[in-house]
């Protein structure tokens, strides 16, 4: 059995299964050298993570600031459990970042 | 062992000639599947690496917060609850927190108001996150404009900027003096927002928090394993949009697999009964489909991995931006710190270049096992 040795428009000589695996070979490596890089901005952020965290101990925070247009998103784990149906019980949640944030999950169930 | 690669380097060399035949479908495919693992690959990294960061950076948030509560809604606590709740045993110090929200008219956008005690600002000055120092164009030594609860203007002068690299936690801060805060809002001088506790021994957290639910019925005590677990379930896979966009992209790639799955066109069997009558064996016929579809799986996992990594990592995830921001006008600006999770990128594999490659052979093994002349003229 003899496969298609045809070559590629501008490289005639060079067959497909070999650019294939170049192909993927650059991929791994490429995947690779994310995975370093990955590391390596983990090292270097150990700084700046050090520095936030400092700053929340510091000014007692208690959130992260990812959704900043209601209170119940921008502080979630301080929010009551009324919060998203404040206007009325079948209230729709008017703010599209309440569908990212699951209601806080507490060891008591008392709101 | 050459002659086994070399047979597995010509199957390649036919499968991806096969494939190149049908340019137009097998491109599309290929950019439709890719796109698909680019989605399910950036939420995964986003929603990691923004789960550890959390982690990292609230992992000195208070151990206890108290709230008070009237008829279901956050209430201003009066401070001599402190003084209760100091003489639990096992409470090393109660600090009482005051802050609030402010919404600027002028620019639409909601600030987070703080007072603290520690290196705070001069009175009549402030210190500003980045966000809110970029959404209202202002500068050190700038002064910035509020209203106070009777609705005269309050100016404050900018004293110093929070750095870029804190907008994860500070994008929207407005630190302030005691005095200026209290003063703006009229807010009482015996009441604070909430308590903030520290407790000596961790593992007394939950029974000193039962003992003040117990003293202080009207407050609710928040622990600080309980706020680290509120962003463990942000981003949580039933969320709303978050469900969307993954059924999307699941619903996608099941047509996809359901289009391979449920037969071949006349003219791949047509192919197959050709290879056959000229001395292909059926292992042969399945090897050739085996690296068809993993031509395409695997192209497709690692070019939307890559991509998904640059996104999230590189351009701070701009496709997701409009979603995150929702109607706020303060949006912060963070780049998270990279993580892979390899055993999320091995789920992703395995639920996409496996049942995809799979979904290939099994038509294509019905096919081949098929008398070649009954399979030509089919």
């Amino acid at each position: 059995m003899k496969g298609e040795r045809r070559g590629v428009k501008g490289l005639p000589n060079v067959r497909r299964s070999t650019i294939f695996f170049i192909f993927i070979m650059i991929s791994i490596l490429l995947f690779a050298s994310l995975l370093l890089h990955a590391r390596q901005s983990r090292i270097r952020s150990k700084a700046t993570l050090t520095a936030n965290a400092e700053m929340v101990g510091r000014l007692m925070l208690t959130d992260l600031c990812l959704f900043t247009e209601a209170r119940y998103t921008r502080h979630p784990s301080m929010a009551d459990l009324h919060s998203p149906f404040q206007d009325h019980p079948f209230a729709m949640d008017h703010f599209p970042s309440g569908s990212l944030v699951s209601p806080p999950r507490f060891h008591r169930e008392t709101p | 062992m050459n002659s086994s690669l070399e047979r597995h380097r010509n199957i390649v060399d036919f499968a991806l000639s096969s494939l190149l035949r049908r340019k137009g479908k097998n491109i599309s495919l290929l950019a439709v599947y890719t796109l698909i693992v680019f989605v399910i690959a950036s939420i995964i990294f986003f929603i990691q690496a923004l789960k550890r960061e959390a982690s990292l950076v609230l992992k000195d948030a208070p151990d206890i917060v108290v709230q008070r509560l009237v008829a279901g809604r956050h209430d201003l606590i009066p401070v001599v609850y402190g003084d209760k709740i100091a003489s639990i045993r096992g409470v090393s110090r109660v600090r009482p927190r005051l802050w609030g929200y402010y919404y600027d008219a002028a620019v639409g956008a909601n600030y987070t108001l703080m007072v603290t005690d520690n290196q705070p600002p001069a009175e009549e000055s402030i210190i500003i996150g980045s966000g809110v120092a970029r959404t209202r164009r202002l500068a050190e030594g700038d002064l910035m404009t509020f209203r106070d609860s009777s609705g005269s203007p309050v100016l404050l002068t900018v004293e110093k900027i929070l750095p870029a690299a804190s907008e994860l936690v500070a994008a929207d801060l407005i630190i302030m003096a005691d005095k200026d805060f209290r003063g703006m809002f009229t807010f009482p001088r015996d009441r604070a927002t909430d308590l903030a506790l520290t407790v000596a021994n961790p593992r007394e957290i939950t029974t000193i928090a039962a003992k003040i639910a117990q003293r202080l019925p009207d407050t609710r005590p928040i622990l600080k394993s309980e706020i680290l677990r509120t962003y463990d379930s942000v981003f949580d896979w039933r969320g709303g949009m978050l469900i969307v966009m993954l059924s999307v992209a699941v619903l996608s790639f099941i047509i996809f697999a359901w289009d391979k799955a449920t037969g071949l066109s006349a003219e791949e069997r047509k192919e197959i009964g050709i290879l056959k009558s000229i001395g292909w064996e059926t292992a042969d016929v399945l090897l050739l489909k085996f690296w068809e579809g993993t031509a395409i799986s695997l192209s497709a996992f690692l070019v939307g991995v890559i991509l998904a990594y640059c996104h999230v990592f590189f351009f701070s995830a701009s496709l997701f931006e409009q979603a995150l921001k929702g109607w706020a006008v303060l949006y912060p600006r963070f780049r998270l710190t990279p993580v892979i999770d390899p055993y999320q990128l091995a789920v992703l594999f395995f639920l996409t270049v496996i049942p995809y490659t799979v979904t290939t052979i099994i038509p294509s093994w019905r096919a081949a096992t098929v008398d070649p002349d009954a399979a030509m003229r089919s």
